[in-house]
């Protein structure tokens, strides 16, 4: 498993193995089920995804296909991690591994979080996702990469571009993808702000 | 130059542009809850960071507490830590919290507005997908991760990048038996449960206008689950009537000015938008899910989509074609952040007032806050509900996100007036939920399955 990219670290591309999930409006119940947010912190969520699915799906579920067991590029259909906003979900794909999604849609929220974690969402056609899906489960071992910056993603014969939003792409590339010390480089002109708003200084 | 609410409130909150091209954008008021928040409490703690606005931020306990006994220590372990460990960190970092054993204690987004923290032309944060709840007050409310939770304790600020803005009219008058929740079924199931990625939506027309809060409020809770990070409504003099006289809300001569602020921040009249929509309310029939997302819904005259979704059809056991009503249920819920307020008890109690559920089916009627049943139990409501068989529970989420003891069994079906119908949401993998108005949950309650509540107004004088 490749490490975690750390705050500051910056993330210009991203290769490894693949592992397609299909479906539209994949929510984060899903991916990571709400009785396993019942905890205080995020360690060993990697264990729980998908856990529902997987148990009402045995044989077919990638996330338990041993020929997917070292993939680090998730590649999924539309409206991927919509509904709850937790954040167990990309915590958990991290955790497990995961270093960048490929998907032909993505939830606002789940798209904030993942990206705030150091993991790209990159966002394709229909039609180049399927292909690399079905490249993938074809030749599990084929090594996708993704060009942050670029867009480019290449896995075996297959060539396409995906694009990250342009905000969070300058993130990624300038290592500036997880916000705090940004949010707080400039306190002065936060207080400005809270002291202009009238509800804050009184009506 | 005639600007939509969106933009004013943006521009009012915007502290700078950040090197990445992301807005940081002033939060004025955080809400927080013991799910999404531990980790955020503990980044600070190993960042020596302190919460910088602990006056703009208010917690509560809701998703995990049990709703037949909140006595404390909770009988699940989890449970209890995660409440011990709110309390720990409101206290060691300065925060109002409400607990369960205070009068005020509900649904995170039922007491923002209860206690009037909810205000027009603020921006709003909660870990909490339905934080767009907060949006019916005319105030920009988005839900946010634990990472987020974590930068606006410490800055009271986000990331984020603006929205584009749809503007959804609803005109004319809704039938007797139509509600807010079949309004926004229906915007869902127009618009898609993805077609609001991207956008604020603006909701208005004649029937938004003559809107309750309560009913704006569950309008733009489901904002999100038609795609929409977050969903407002102009403020106006049903608005400011609401928040009069409420615990965080001026008074006196603060008041008028603050009307006159919050006045101000409403979408002008010749504002653009970058998009338009338009339903005839007279339209909208009482609404019901028959699949795995909140967009998967039909009239209840109406039959299951000829082209549905053959993974949603396997998953409910339903078949194409058929006609939705007459489909049995074994629960029945009325609560949650969608419609847990007292006008939804209200409207439920018309139906079951005089009436048993029907034997084979649990109903539970569960306040979204203790501020909600105790009004309920003021006006004798809690009796109707009790007489009639349904179990009257504590407030919390309850059955809508099974991280407390209330889930559904088995393949149970449950007819519910919360906001998600995905798999396995309401604690069963493969449990099934049909949502639905709350005066259609008391109608299936009653008759033990799918009926029309229309048919059930008739017997029961207005």
């Amino acid at each position: 498993m490749s490490p975690q990219a750390g705050p500051g670290e910056k993330i210009t591309s991203v290769a490894g193995r693949g592992i397609p999930l299909h479906g539209n409006d994949i929510d984060t119940d899903r991916i990571m089920p709400a009785r396993f947010l019942k905890v205080v912190s995020f360690e060993g969520l990697e264990h729980h995804l998908f856990e529902d699915d997987r148990k009402t799906n045995r044989e077919q579920h990638p996330f338990s296909d041993i020929r997917y067991n070292e993939a680090t590029v998730l590649v999924v259909n539309a409206n991927f991690g919509c509904g709850s906003s937790r954040e167990h979900a990309p915590q958990g794909l991290v955790r497990y591994g995961i270093r960048a999604i490929i998907g032909e849609s993505f939830s606002e929220i789940f798209l904030g979080n993942s990206a705030v974690l150091g993991l790209p969402c990159f966002t394709a056609d229909h039609e180049s996702i399927e292909k690399l899906q079905a490249l993938v489960e074809k030749s599990p071992d084929v090594t996708i990469s993704a060009n942050v910056e670029t867009g480019a993603i290449a896995a075996g014969p297959l060539a396409f571009t995906a694009s990250v939003p342009p905000a969070l792409r300058d993130a990624f590339v300038s290592g500036q993808w997880d916000p705090t010390s940004m949010l707080l480089a400039d306190f002065g002109a936060v207080r400005e702000v809270a002291h202009r708003l009238p509800y804050v200084a009184g009506f | 130059m005639a600007e939509t609410l969106f933009h004013k409130v943006w521009n009012a909150h915007r502290v700078r542009t950040l090197a990445s091209g992301q807005t940081q954008l002033f939060i004025g008021l955080h809400l927080v809850h013991e799910v999404t928040s531990p980790q955020a409490f503990d980044m600070l703690r190993q960042q020596g960071l302190p919460v910088a606005f602990p006056e703009r931020t208010v917690a509560t306990i809701d998703h995990i507490v049990p709703t037949s006994s909140q006595k404390r220590p909770f009988l699940d372990v989890m449970a209890e830590e995660m409440t011990v460990a709110l309390e720990r960190n409101c206290r060691d970092f300065g925060i109002r919290l409400y607990t369960p054993d205070t009068d005020e204690q509900g649904i995170v987004h039922v007491i923002g507005p209860q206690l009037g923290l909810t205000q027009p032309g603020l921006t709003i944060a909660c870990g909490d997908s339905h934080t767009s709840t907060h949006g019916a007050f005319g105030a920009i409310a988005m839900g946010i991760g634990t990472s987020q939770v974590r930068d606006v304790l410490a800055s009271q600020c986000l990331a984020v990048e603006p929205l584009k803005v749809r503007r959804i009219d609803v005109n004319g008058q809704l039938r007797p038996g139509v509600f807010a929740k079949d309004v926004i079924l229906t915007i869902i199931r127009r618009l898609g449960v993805q077609g609001g990625v991207g956008y604020a939506y603006e909701y208005g027309g004649s029937a938004l206008d003559r809107m309750s809060m309560d009913e704006r409020m569950t309008i733009c809770n489901m904002s999100i689950e038609g795609g929409a990070r977050a969903g407002y409504v102009n403020p106006d003099d049903t608005t400011f009537a609401y928040l009069k006289g409420r615990q965080y809300v001026p008074k006196g001569d603060a008041f008028d000015k603050a009307v006159t602020w919050w006045r101000g921040m409403a979408s002008d009249r010749n504002a653009s938008y970058d998009d338009r929509v338009t339903l005839d309310a007279a339209s909208i029939e009482p609404t019901v899910t028959w699949g795995i997302n909140p967009g998967q819904a039909v009239g209840v005259s109406e039959s299951i989509p000829a082209d549905a979704d053959p993974e949603a059809l396997a998953y409910m056991g339903f078949t194409a074609k058929s006609p939705i009503r007459g489909t049995k249920i074994d629960v029945a819920f009325i609560g949650s952040c969608t419609n847990g307020r007292l006008s939804d008890i209200e409207e439920a109690a018309r139906i079951v007032r005089g009436h048993k559920v029907a034997p084979h089916v649990k109903a539970l009627m569960v306040p979204g806050s203790r501020a909600v049943a105790r009004e309920a139990e003021k006006r004798g409501l809690h009796q109707v509900f009790i007489d009639a068989g349904f179990e009257w529970r504590g407030a919390g989420c309850s059955m809508c996100l099974a991280m407390n003891p209330d889930k559904l069994e088995g393949r149970q079906v449950c007819a519910s007036s919360s906001n998600r119908n995905f798999k396995g949401r309401q604690g069963s993998p493969t449990g099934r939920t049909l949502l639905m108005s709350p005066a259609m949950v008391a109608a299936a309650a009653i008759a033990g399955e799918v009926v029309d509540v229309r048919t059930m107004l008739e017997a029961v004088p207005a």
